[in-house]
Formats: structure tokens, C-alpha cells, sequence
């Protein structure tokens, strides 16, 4: 059995909070809690719990496909949906504040300002939403207050444990949304016909190639299935940040088959090496970010295709 | 005739597991064959167990058929795909009986990436009485036969065995779904999330492949549905496509993916199709795509715990639909072992359990009631109360009687109707 009142069931922001699902134990003063931050706090924990679940998906046995794409939309609708709001906008921010241990008072005071509303409630601490997490996140069990525990999840997973490196964090999204990567391989698609020659296994395969086709035709499905991680508008120019990170990377490797069924052939360590062999574009403000992070922060602006 | 939706089912349970549940032994599929006579099991750890109807009996009417093992082979082994470095599970996720042509049984069944076609075929002679090898096997020596025999089959006890007869692998990306015997019985299809793959049952290293296009939801537009049909005609009917416009007052993160559907099944005589989806069933007609006919709540009451059903991973699961052989009662399972069906003509539903606890053998079951409000009558459960960990996913309806095969986690519950 699921524990008692975790969660409330999702409401939009106009329905009122009485007729929304299980009323959980309500956290202290909750009547001082306003609607907006007690849904932006739910649709928080519920982005992070998508984006364990996308991760721990890859483990031991082939992920299921439509659960993996089930979830991602759900991410997708949270991303819009706070990029419409302007909270995603501070959630990067945030992340690329966040350097170490001491920087992270800094976010956290970055952030509090933004939601007054939330710290003034004293809301009781969120502990981390872990759903069915073993190792390596024991050190993540720090419970932090409102909107933080974001930047505590995202940057807290590079260093400290090699599953949850900033590399599996990012192999997340490349496994669930290639469609950038494929966007990118339309441009490429020379490179990828010779390869086929070579690398038979490696390059799209007939029937594969037909799944890419079908998926970049159909507008409707390939956008909206993989919309958050399509980064590139017909019009602009190729993104020469996006450029430089692909250059040296095997398009063939980020067919849609092989990304969607489990890891590349490539590892997720070896995919970390090849961004940092590209160097860190300097995005973030500060020159001091150490690499892991900038090319999270890196593939945040990607994603919100700043 | 019983009416479908009466209480009146008597357990008449096979239970393969005692104390403990063991994971191998969670079933995955069950399915009857055409004539009802045999029922297929497959489990998580690639196991298939076929029972068999015994032949009723004029001396002991009260046991109207029930149904024993037949059979039990393992049909899958778990693999490693040392590419992707993943596990292959050897679930069975489907099996498909072929309909008879001779004595021997065929079925399909099939684990994430492969399908394997089997024989079940009965021995109850063997020959005795070779030349060259005595009973126990041995071979003689030549210079000690004095005389030629001709051996005689003796009979034996009745041996049943399996024996795979072809292997069809290395089709499928993703993990394979379902799969579809066509009526001409020469070909049939397997499907996974995106393809369709069409085989003949004679050869294993080609299939054709049909890619479906869009049959995922997407953000903001209804729910789709593709299936496909080898129907009578031997006309394959690709891409059917209904849609149910989304009612935007009731849309949360969770809409689309409580309007996943989980199966879909065609009426016995073809012109319904019913659907299920996280929390209700639809039955639509084959003519009209925008609307379906009927939708029944299976377990509304969840509706409020979306979350912490997504938290727990319970918001996928997949739970099957079954038409009985008339279509005019359709079953499908929910959670804490209850199961419901809904009659199409009286508009009446009942929910039952299956459950070792609280029915025993040849007793008929009571219906079960969730109770969503404040108050709880003495029989009834409240939603809290639910356990989620006891699902039944898979059910299935003889295609002719009113006798239904539940599977609850690793149990196989058989019922039917009770004989007045």
C-alpha cells in the first residue's frame, strides 16, 4: 500500500482544494498556504519522481516503451507548464547558481525570495520524493524547504555517486527524447548514409530509417511525443553550441531504436567524456562551474532552448 | 440461461502455489483455446501450464468439467542481450492457441522478443519389442538374434509433450505486446509498441513489418487506438482509429496516461470493440470512431489517488478486457483481487473476488463493494483499504460456457456457473 496522504491528487490551479483527491495529512498551517505554492510544490515532486523514474527505468531490464514515453510527456507537460509560469526559467537559474556545498545557501536564498509565500507558510520540509531508490541516494536524503529541493536533487547528483552522476542524469533525457538528436541527424544524414556502408548495425536500418521518417513527418506525434527535447525551430540557424556538442558523435549511435531500448553502445560514462571533451560552453555566468555541471546547465539551455 | 451478472459462481480454484508467492510463479496470460477444452497459463518465469477439461461424467455431475493439468513445459529462458547489456525476461506475455487441425495441440507464445510455436502432442503407445535393442535399451549384439519380430505398440500411461516446433525471433525492438493468429492459419502477427510484424508460421527468419505511426497520446489531443484484426475474410484491417475527445474540465498531468489503453478486444461477432483504459472500460462500435457506445466505471474511486498511484508505478498497469461467448457481459479485473463484470443488456455490475481467504471451493462468491464515501457498511472495503500489490491483470472467458479464469498474482482462480 501506498503510504497515506504522500500525495493529493493533482488539481488544476482553478479547482478549489477541497474537492481535490485524498486530503493527506495536511502539512502545518496550511490554511496560510496559498493554492499556487502548494500545486508548484506538487508539480515539483511529481517532475522529480518522473525523472527518477526515467533513470531507475534503464537499470537491469529493457525499459517498456510506452511507460518511458508516458512519463516523459508528463515531464514535458510539467516543463511547459512551468516554463509558461516562469518558474522553469528560475529552476536554471538555480542550477546554475549552484557550484558546491556553500554555494548552495546562496540558491536557497535566491530562491526563498521568490517564494515568499511558501517559506512564510513554514510548510513542514519536504523530505526528497525517493520512490523505490536504493544506493546512492542515501547521501541526497537532505531535506530541504520549498523550491530548493530541486537544486538539491540536480546538482547534489554529480559528485557523490557514479549512478547518479550528472552522466545518468543526462543520458535521461538523451534516451527518452532523441528527438534532438535526430533533428540534428536530418543535417547529418549524409555522414549517417556512409556509415551504413561501414557499420551495418550501427546506422538506421530500413525499417528503423521508416521509424524516424514516420516520426519526423508526422508533425503531430513526433512533435508532441518528444517535444520537450526538440530544441530546434525550422528556421533558426543550427544551434552552434548543439553543433559542437554532436560534432564529434556518432549520429548512428542516436537512432531512435537504440536510444529508446537502453543504453547506446556507448555507456553512460563514455557519453559524459565526450561532453566534456568538448569543453564546457560558457553559459553560466561564473567561469569557476566545474564541468559536470555546465554541461547539465548546458543541456538545461538546450532543453529550454534559451 | 444464468444471468451473467448473478453471484452464483462456484470456485472450483486451482491453486499452484501454497505459502509463499515466488516471482516465477506470477501468471502473465491465460487464455482458452477455441473449443474451451484447454486452458493456457504462461508465467514470469517463461513457464506455460495447459489444463484440460475432463470429460464430464455421469456418475459425479456435480463436477461439471473441471480442469486439470495437461501439460507444463518451459516455453522461454531468460536471455542477455549483450549488446544493450539488458536482461530478456522470459515472461510469457501472450499465448495463442491455433485452432485444431489434428490430434496435437498448437499454441503461440511469446515473452518480450521472441515467439516460439509449440506442439503438445499426447503419447499413449510406444513400441515394444525392437531387434536390436532389448526393453531396457541396450543394444544387442548382432550375433545373438536368432529371429526377426515385428515390434508392437503396447499402450502406456498417457504422456503428454511439448516440443518447439518453431522459433520467431529478432523482429521486434521493443517488447512485444500481443500477437494475432490469422484465420487462414498460415500466418500471424506479433506487435509491439510501434510494429507490426507479419509472419508465416513456416518461416522464422522473415517477417513483413508494418509500422504503426502514432499510437501514442499526445499532450493535449485524445487517446488513439490502433488495432488489428485477421478477421473471417482473411482481410487484415489495419489502423482503425477512434478517438473520444478529452473533456477539459477533468484534465490533470495524469489524463493521458490514465487514458492509455491497456487492451483491446473484438466482440465474438465482430462488430464491437471494447477497450480499457486505466479506469474504465468502452465498448465502441466498429461504424462510429468519435464516440464509443458504452463506457463503464471500473474503479472510479481512484480517480482521487492518481498520484500516489503514479508514485507506486500502479497508473501502468495493464489490465485485460474479455468479452463472454455472447458479448452481452464483459469482465475485466482491478485491484485487492476483486474482478467485475458488467452486464451490457441490464445494465447491471457486480464486483467478485478472488481470493483463497474468502471463498472456498464450490462456494459461491459473494459480491464485494468499495466503499467511497464516509460511511462503511459492515461488508464493505474502503478505498484505503485496497491492496494494490493484488492486481488481476489477466482474465479470460470460455468461448461457449460460463466459466472464467481469473489470474490473481500467482493463483489461477476458475469459475462457473453454478448449476441449479
Amino acid at each position: 500500500m501506498f503510504t497515506k496522504g504522500t500525495k493529493r491528487k493533482f488539481s488544476d490551479p482553478g479547482e478549489e482544494p477541497a474537492s481535490s483527491g485524498d486530503p493527506g495529512p495536511a502539512a502545518p498551517s496550511a490554511a496560510a498556504r496559498t493554492l499556487s505554492s502548494s500545486y508548484s510544490l506538487q508539480r515539483q515532486s511529481l517532475l522529480d519522481m518522473s525523472l527518477i523514474k526515467l533513470q531507475l527505468c534503464h537499470m537491469l531490464v529493457e525499459p517498456n516503451l510506452c511507460r518511458s514515453v508516458l512519463i516523459a510527456n508528463t515531464v514535458r507537460q510539467i516543463q511547459e507548464e512551468m516554463t509558461q509560469d516562469g518558474t522553469w526559467h528560475i529552476m536554471t537559474q538555480a542550477l546554475a547558481a549552484a557550484q558546491c556545498p556553500a554555494d548552495r545557501l546562496v540558491a536557497t536564498e535566491v530562491l526563498c525570495r521568490q517564494t515568499d509565500a511558501a517559506a512564510q507558510a513554514g510548510q513542514s520540509p519536504k523530505p526528497f520524493s525517493v520512490v523505490g531508490l536504493q544506493e546512492g541516494y542515501h547521501s541526497e536524503e537532505v531535506v530541504m524547504e520549498g523550491d530548493v529541493e530541486t537544486e538539491v536533487t540536480m546538482s547534489s547528483l554529480s559528485p557523490l555517486s557514479p549512478q547518479l552522476s550528472s552522466a545518468s542524469y543526462l543520458t535521461g533525457p538523451f534516451e527518452v527524447g532523441p528527438c534532438w538528436e535526430e533533428e540534428d541527424e536530418e543535417e547529418e544524414e549524409g555522414d549517417c548514409e556512409e556509415n551504413e556502408e561501414e557499420d551495418s548495425e550501427g546506422c538506421l536500418s530500413d525499417g528503423e530509417e521508416r521509424d524516424q521518417d514516420h516520426l519526423n513527418a508526422d508533425s503531430r506525434t513526433g512533435e508532441k511525443v518528444f517535444g520537450t527535447f526538440e530544441i530546434k525551430h525550422p528556421a533558426s540557424p543550427p544551434d552552434p553550441a548543439l553543433e559542437e556538442l554532436f560534432s564529434d558523435v556518432d549520429p548512428s549511435y542516436y537512432d531512435l531504436d537504440t536510444v529508446l531500448t537502453g543504453t547506446p553502445k556507448m555507456g553512460p560514462y563514455d557519453l559524459l567524456e565526450s561532453l566534456s571533451s568538448h569543453g564546457p560552453t560558457a553559459l553560466s555566468s561564473s567561469s569557476s562551474c566545474r564541468s559536470d555541471l555546465n554541461e547539465l546547465d548546458h543541456i538545461m539551455e538546450i532543453i529550454v532552448g534559451s | 440461461m444464468e444471468e451473467e451478472n448473478d453471484t452464483r459462481k462456484v470456485n472450483n480454484s486451482f491453486l499452484r502455489d501454497h505459502n509463499y508467492a515466488t516471482e516465477a510463479d506470477i501468471i502473465s496470460t491465460v487464455e482458452f483455446n477455441s473449443t474451451g477444452e484447454l486452458l493456457a497459463t504462461g508465467d514470469k518465469g517463461g513457464r506455460v501450464v495447459v489444463f484440460q477439461r475432463e470429460q464430464e461424467s455421469k456418475t459425479q455431475p456435480q463436477r461439471r468439467g473441471e480442469y486439470n493439468v495437461y501439460s507444463t513445459f518451459q516455453s522461454h529462458e531468460p536471455e542477455f542481450d549483450y549488446l544493450k547489456s539488458l536482461e530478456i525476461e522470459e515472461k510469457i506475455n501472450k499465448i495463442k492457441w491455433l485452432p485444431q487441425q489434428n490430434a496435437a495441440y498448437f499454441l503461440l507464445s511469446t515473452n518480450d522478443k521472441t515467439v516460439k510455436l509449440w506442439k503438445i502432442s499426447e503419447r499413449d503407445k510406444r513400441p515394444e519389442g525392437y531387434n536390436l535393442k532389448d526393453e531396457d535399451g541396450r543394444i544387442r549384439d548382432p550375433a545373438t538374434i536368432t529371429s526377426l519380430r515385428v515390434p508392437v505398440l503396447q499402450p502406456m500411461d498417457l504422456m503428454v509433450e511439448a516440443t518447439a516446433r518453431r522459433v520467431f525471433s529478432n523482429a521486434h525492438t521493443y517488447h512485444i505486446n500481443s500477437i494475432s493468429v490469422n484465420s487462414d492459419l498460415q500466418t500471424f502477427i506479433s506487435t509491439d509498441d510501434l510494429r507490426v510484424n507479419l509472419w508465416n508460421l513456416e518461416i522464422t527468419d522473415r517477417s513483413f513489418s508494418i509500422l504503426i505511426s502514432s499510437c501514442f497520446p499526445s499532450t493535449g489531443s485524445p487517446s488513439q487506438l490502433f488495432s488489428f484484426l485477421c478477421d473471417k475474410t482473411r482481410r487484415l484491417l489495419v489502423s482503425i482509429n477512434f478517438e473520444e475527445p478529452e473533456d477539459p474540465s477533468t484534465r490533470s498531468f495524469f489524463s493521458e496516461i490514465i487514458s492509455s489503453i491497456s487492451d483491446v478486444k473484438f466482440s465474438h461477432n465482430g462488430r464491437y470493440l471494447m477497450t480499457r483504459d486505466y479506469l474504465t472500460v468502452k465498448v465502441w462500435d466498429l461504424q462510429m470512431e468519435n464516440k464509443p457506445l458504452e463506457t463503464y466505471q471500473v474503479h472510479d474511486y481512484l480517480r482521487g489517488k492518481l498520484c500516489s498511484l503514479y508514485e507506486n508505478d500502479c497508473i501502468f498497469d495493464k489490465f485485460e478486457c474479455v468479452w463472454n461467448g455472447s458479448d452481452s457481459v464483459i469482465m475485466t479485473g482491478s485491484y485487492n483481487n476483486f474482478f467485475r463484470m458488467f452486464d451490457r443488456n441490464t445494465k447491471r455490475d457486480v464486483t467478485l473476488e478472488a481470493s483463497r481467504e474468502n471463498s472456498k471451493p464450490r462456494a459461491i462468491l459473494k459480491p464485494r463493494k468499495v466503499c467511497v464515501g464516509g460511511k462503511r457498511r459492515k461488508d464493505e472495503i474502503s478505498v484505503d483499504s485496497l491492496d494494490f500489490s493484488k492486481k488481476i491483470l489477466h482474465t479470460t472467458w470460455h468461448p461457449h460456457e460460463n466459466i472464467i479464469a481469473v489470474a490473481a498474482t500467482n493463483n489461477l482462480y476458475i469459475f462457473q456457473d453454478k448449476v441449479n
